[in-house]
């Protein structure tokens, strides 16, 4: 058994008098992809948010494995049309901390390596305002690589992408996955994808969840997506 | 037109002032805060109007407002957007209110209002040059030490909060030191008119460079284009020097703007 990133047992939790997640038990394994999988509105974000530490559960426990290093791709972000930072530039947004306002070498070299694992070398000059939906994602995608995370979060990453784009985006995260070996939580409401790409499924539903390896993941839900 | 040293004097400070201007300005546009900074200035008008009132220098009085005021701004921030822009118009009216009741209570003649309201870069002595240097180098070396945590939560709010940045903090160190901007860059357009160097630079910069260090030398550049123009203009003309450094900012910005327009078309 490869080793537990992350270990959930018996966790809930819920705002005023609504609950949101209920005895919820499973594990992040390192090396996974895990699909987390659930309507709007079962608690998917939630459970994100509370793996990143920004929300403390009612009751039950998660541990994360000893500095344990995140990087994640939130759903929102404002970057409209005239946003006028490089994807290089913006992908070097992540380089935070107390250091010299200028790049070091290493730092541009982590950048170049980065934008190529999700193949933007063409247009890492190019303003992220003027990029399509696909390749923003990408961008973000980098930026979360680039302090190197043992744990890769997704966080409706695809949700606004055409199918194409959508395969795209998902065959870099794949792969970045088994050449180097990171774990993934892909967060989604999209089944086909969920039935395409990760290898472990967490399945929120408004009455309890189901886990395992997708293989279990029942079939007649793989009719299409639902909102 | 140097031998004179009042244009010595006006030279040194505008230059300061354009730099600090202009790597500020960056970061008011990229947090979407000229608004915020145009309050900020009236506020710095009526400290101006309080320490000619009390008897102390008008930057004095205006580092005071805009200091306390700045941080106390800090949490109009988190206001709903509907609501803030009402809070901000409420805001300059009291504020702007107060200085001219000062000003009317010190026996001042309207010439000080206009020298506070659109500026007296001519009127600048060495000590106040020396004092607004002292500014800027503090402004520089706190950018300096917060830049990449700055930079991180002005362009990627959303993603800085999950890089543990202090978002909170840097916001208001942040705000102290645009407080100490606005109050120097006062001196020179005005405080009516702190949009044209610590908004106008930045926002034009923004369409022809793509990273954050360039925009703030190309900003820094038009700043420093349009002040040492507009003295120059203002001293063989005898016009004010505020009507050309405004309008040199602001054919600046109209030119980035068809430059942009041209560019997206032929994209």
């Amino acid at each position: 058994m490869s080793e537990t990133l992350i270990s959930v047992e018996d966790l809930s939790l819920s705002f005023a008098n609504h609950q949101v997640l209920a005895d919820l038990t499973f594990a992040v394994h390192r090396g996974e992809f895990l699909g987390v999988i659930g309507e709007n509105g079962v608690g998917k974000t939630t459970l994100i948010r509370v793996i990143l530490n920004q929300l403390k559960p009612s009751a039950g426990r998660i541990k994360l494995e000893n500095g344990l290093k995140i990087g994640y791709v939130p759903q929102f972000r404002n970057v409209d049309v005239e946003y006028p930072l490089s994807i290089e530039d913006f992908i070097s947004l992540n380089f935070t901390g107390i250091k010299l306002p200028w790049l070091s070498r290493k730092e541009k070299q982590k950048i170049q390596t980065v934008i190529n694992q999700v193949n933007l070398e063409h247009i890492s000059k190019r303003p992220l305002g003027l990029a399509s939906g696909g390749e923003k994602q990408k961008a973000y995608l980098a930026q979360a690589l680039i302090n190197d995370p043992d744990l890769l979060i997704l966080d409706e990453s695809t949700a606004s992408l055409d199918p194409n784009t959508k395969r795209e985006l998902l065959d870099v995260v794949k792969r970045l996955n088994q050449t180097l070996g990171l774990t993934i939580i892909f967060v989604s409401h999209d089944m086909q994808v969920i039935h395409e790409y990760p290898d472990h499924f967490l399945w929120l539903t408004k009455n309890g969840y189901t886990a395992g390896p997708i293989s279990e993941l029942h079939n007649d839900s793989k009719e299409g997506e639902y909102v | 037109m140097f031998s004179f040293e009042f244009m010595q004097n006006a030279y040194l400070a505008g230059t300061l002032i354009a730099i600090v201007s202009g790597i500020m300005g960056v970061f008011v546009v990229a947090r979407n805060m000229p608004f915020m900074t145009h309050t900020l200035s009236e506020i710095g008008f009526a400290g101006a109007a309080f320490g000619i009132f009390v008897g102390w220098t008008p930057l004095n009085g205006m580092l005071a407002f805009t200091t306390v005021s700045s941080i106390l701004v800090g949490e109009l921030s988190g206001a709903v957007e509907s609501r803030r822009e009402s809070v901000i118009s409420a805001i300059s009216g009291l504020f702007i209110g107060l200085g001219i009741l000062f000003l009317s209570l010190s026996n001042k003649n309207a010439s000080y209002a206009t020298n506070i309201l659109f500026g007296s870069v001519i009127g600048i002595s060495r000590q106040e040059v020396v004092q607004m240097a002292s500014l800027s180098v503090l402004v520089l070396i706190v950018l300096f030490f917060i830049f990449r945590n700055l930079k991180d939560d002005s362009f990627d709010a959303v993603g800085a909060k999950t890089n543990h940045i202090h978002s909170a903090l840097i916001s208001i160190v942040f705000l102290v030191l645009l407080a100490f901007s606005v109050s120097v860059a006062a001196q020179i357009v005005g405080s009516l008119l702190i949009f044209v160097l610590l908004t106008l630079p930045a926002a034009s910069s923004k369409y022809f460079a793509h990273t954050v260090i360039q925009m703030m030398l190309l900003a820094i550049g038009f700043a420093i284009f349009g002040v040492w123009l507009g003295l120059y203009l203002g001293y063989i003309t005898n016009w004010p020097v505020t009507f050309f450094i405004a309008s040199i900012e602001a054919a600046i910005y109209g030119l980035a703007l068809i430059y942009n327009s041209i560019t997206n078309k032929s994209r």
